[in-house]
């Protein structure tokens, strides 16, 4: 009898599920930061995917914490693949460490779904079939703020990242849009929270406006310390310092910041408006644009197997290719080294209440790719 | 480049220094005396954070936010060596830093557990805030200057417990010889305990005071905590003097090696590469100014050989 009621309850489940027509199972290993400095995204990244695919029964997931260290990675990445036989990687948030793990495990023939990091290695010349970026190139948000600096009138920018891909990324984007002169440029330490040396740069430097590039904690430092020096410089920068788990931290120091991002929580649809009451009633918190791209992550996946069986890799890259899915940004394609086109938007931080948040000012780049297309030969 | 930014970055160097001098001034104690090496010395400082961060948020005020830093760090401090430290002092110095960074995992998930992943706020207190001028022309963080100040008030507070106080007769006895100080009758056992008190409260005090100008959040500690043996090993295992002198070189090295070697470097690079090279090279400085001072006193500037 229990047997039998088991089976039933599976037949339902099955028949409810937009996965019946195939039916096949997906084991997903998800690689992230989960503890330490910087766990705030990997979880953001996490609860946002697991939402996505709450309730589907045809979806495993797999999820390792890597500390943020690149050999942990590479590890957790061969046992996943080797033992637990994964069918796709995706989770990690960090550059250096997807330069790490990605070309490995594509070239062993696994997907891999980054819901974060976008090194523009991986977009141009090391672009590979398997790789696919839901959230954006790394230069994306930061050639906006570049374009946006430009329609603000700055003409003298003093701008500062971590020394890691990404930061190299940041600053390169920035500068691709951004027509004025460079006051400065600093590489700080990755992970690094204090910038008094640089801030002290920046007051002598005579610049006009400041860009930067700092995600994590790294950030919360910067703004509480540049607020204190009683610098009044405009500031602009990509979202990642003023995303919904850094703000609260960040406290009055961020109130009317400029910052661009492809995500916010007020992007009118109904597929976000969806994401962001589940997020709340599910985790009690507000969602951040990793959160976002955790659940885009799963929905480009669920997509992709109600067309194709993973086992059929061909079939399952177009599949995925097409982007069958409604990302919580509206329009989404996949350009063709597997990198979005899409907005990116300029935000201004405000007060919702006692909340700290974010709202949309204007669109920054419409429909935009990024600039590594024509080096990817897949 | 001028002479004005160049003495900025040296308070700056100085604060970092001092702040520095916190956190190893307890670890060269702890080791001194009881011979043990503290990885888990960085959790007292997430400690003192969250507990200034947490009755900063009940009482809105800074000052009973730090006098919390302290009490927190001490009172994990006590436990902490009462329930498991205390077992260490005998064993070899594999087992204690196995034994201190299953601490390290341990703590760091127990804060997690209770306040979250996500960093909590902390800010300064008002009358800090803001910058004053020294000399009528460097403009510098009234905050900064707070922690330098701090920081210093502490080293001479060190100076005067430990060479004026009986308990720093006690405490540089049992540097010396543990044994004999047993054997004279001294409570050997509440000795450990307070100076392991006093070295977690230091690094709570630190972790305070630094996480209201960074953020407040798990794992803060792990970082400084390698600074901090660097600085250590510097200054002489066991030398609070070693400490101060280590501290102060390691921040000025540090600070000023990062952002005056990518300048140096623009003079014969082109600018990206310059600043991309220059803070790499940056970063390591301490570390080659760590192996040249070894090359030259191996056991360190005020080391006993």
């Amino acid at each position: 009898m229990r047997k039998f009621t088991t089976t039933l309850g599976a037949l339902l489940v099955m028949a409810t599920s937009s996965t019946f027509a195939n039916g096949h199972k997906v084991k997903v290993g998800m690689i992230t930061t989960l503890s330490g400095g910087g766990s705030g995204l990997g979880i953001d990244v996490r609860d946002g995917f697991m939402l996505a695919v709450k309730g589907n029964k045809n979806i495993s997931v797999i999820t390792k914490d890597d500390q943020r260290k690149p050999d942990i990675a590479v590890q957790l990445a061969d046992k996943m693949i080797q033992s637990d036989k994964v069918d796709v990687l995706t989770g990690i948030i960090w550059s250096n460490l997807a330069m790490a793990v990605v070309p490995a495990t594509v070239n062993q023939g696994k997907f891999y779904l980054s819901p974060n990091a976008g090194p523009s290695k991986l977009a141009g010349k090391g672009c590979n079939k398997n790789y696919f970026n839901v959230a954006w190139q790394n230069d994306n948000l930061h050639e906006a703020a570049g374009g946006y600096a430009n329609s603000a009138g700055f003409k003298n920018s003093f701008i500062l990242a971590p020394n890691y891909p990404a930061g190299k990324d940041a600053l390169t984007g920035y500068k691709r849009f951004f027509k004025g002169k460079l006051a400065g440029e600093i590489y700080t330490k990755l992970g690094q929270k204090d910038y008094a040396a640089e801030i002290a740069q920046i007051r002598a430097s005579g610049a006009d406006s400041v860009f930067f590039f700092l995600p994590g904690g790294m950030g919360i430092g910067f703004m509480k310390q540049f607020s204190q020096s009683g610098i009044k410089l405009p500031v602009v920068g990509p979202a990642f310092s003023f995303d919904q788990g850094i703000l609260k931290a960040v406290g009055d120091a961020a109130l009317g910041v400029k910052n661009t991002s492809q995500w916010s929580k007020d992007i009118d649809n109904a597929a976000n408006k969806k994401f962001v009451s589940d997020f709340k009633s599910e985790y009690g918190r507000l969602p951040s644009l990793y959160a976002s791209q955790g659940y885009d992550t799963g929905k480009l996946l669920i997509s992709a197997m109600s067309k194709a069986n993973i086992k059929d890799m061909d079939k399952f890259r177009d599949a995925l290719r097409k982007a069958d899915f409604s990302s919580t940004r509206g329009k989404f394609s996949f350009d063709t080294n597997h990198h979005p086109i899409q907005d990116i938007y300029v935000r201004e931080v405000i007060k919702e209440g006692k909340t700290l948040t974010n709202k949309i000012v204007s669109v920054g780049l419409k429909d935009h790719s990024n600039a590594y297309v024509s080096d990817c030969k897949m | 480049m001028t002479l004005i930014l160049f003495f900025e970055q040296l308070l700056n160097g100085i604060q970092f220094g001092t702040m520095l001098f916190l956190m190893s001034a307890g670890l060269t104690l702890i080791f001194g005396v009881m011979g043990l090496i503290n990885l888990a010395h960085g959790s007292f400082y997430m400690i003192g954070a969250f507990s200034a961060a947490l009755i900063a948020a009940l009482t809105e005020s800074f000052w009973l936010a730090l006098l919390a830093s302290l009490a927190g760090a001490a009172i994990a401090g006590v436990l902490i060596e009462i329930i498991i430290i205390r077992r260490l002092y005998r064993r070899d110095h594999l087992d204690q830093v196995l034994a201190t960074f299953a601490l390290i995992l341990l703590l760091s998930e127990g804060v997690r557990w209770c306040f979250g992943a996500f960093p909590l706020h902390l800010n300064i207190p008002n009358v800090l805030n803001g910058t004053v001028s020294i000399f009528d022309n460097i403009i510098y963080s009234k905050y900064r200057l707070f922690i330098i100040f701090m920081g210093f008030l502490i080293a001479l507070g060190l100076y005067i417990l430990i060479t004026k106080t009986r308990l720093g007769i006690r405490i540089r006895a049992g540097q010396n010889d543990r044994q004999i100080i047993s054997a004279l009758g001294v409570d050997i056992s509440k000795l450990y305990t307070i100076v392991f008190a006093i070295g977690a409260s230091l690094a709570g005090l630190a972790g305070a005071m630094i996480g209201a100008i960074q953020s407040v959040e798990v794992g803060m500690g792990e970082p400084i905590l390698i600074l901090a043996f660097v600085v250590i090993v510097i200054g002489g295992i066991g030398s609070i003097k070693g400490a101060l002198v280590g501290s102060i070189l390691v921040g000025v090295t540090d600070t000023i090696g990062r952002i005056f070697l990518p300048e140096l470097l623009k003079v014969f690079m082109e600018t990206s590469n310059a600043t991309s090279v220059g803070s790499s090279i940056g970063s390591m400085l301490i570390y080659i100014l760590m192996a040249l001072i070894l090359i030259i006193k191996p056991s360190g500037l005020f080391g006993k050989s």
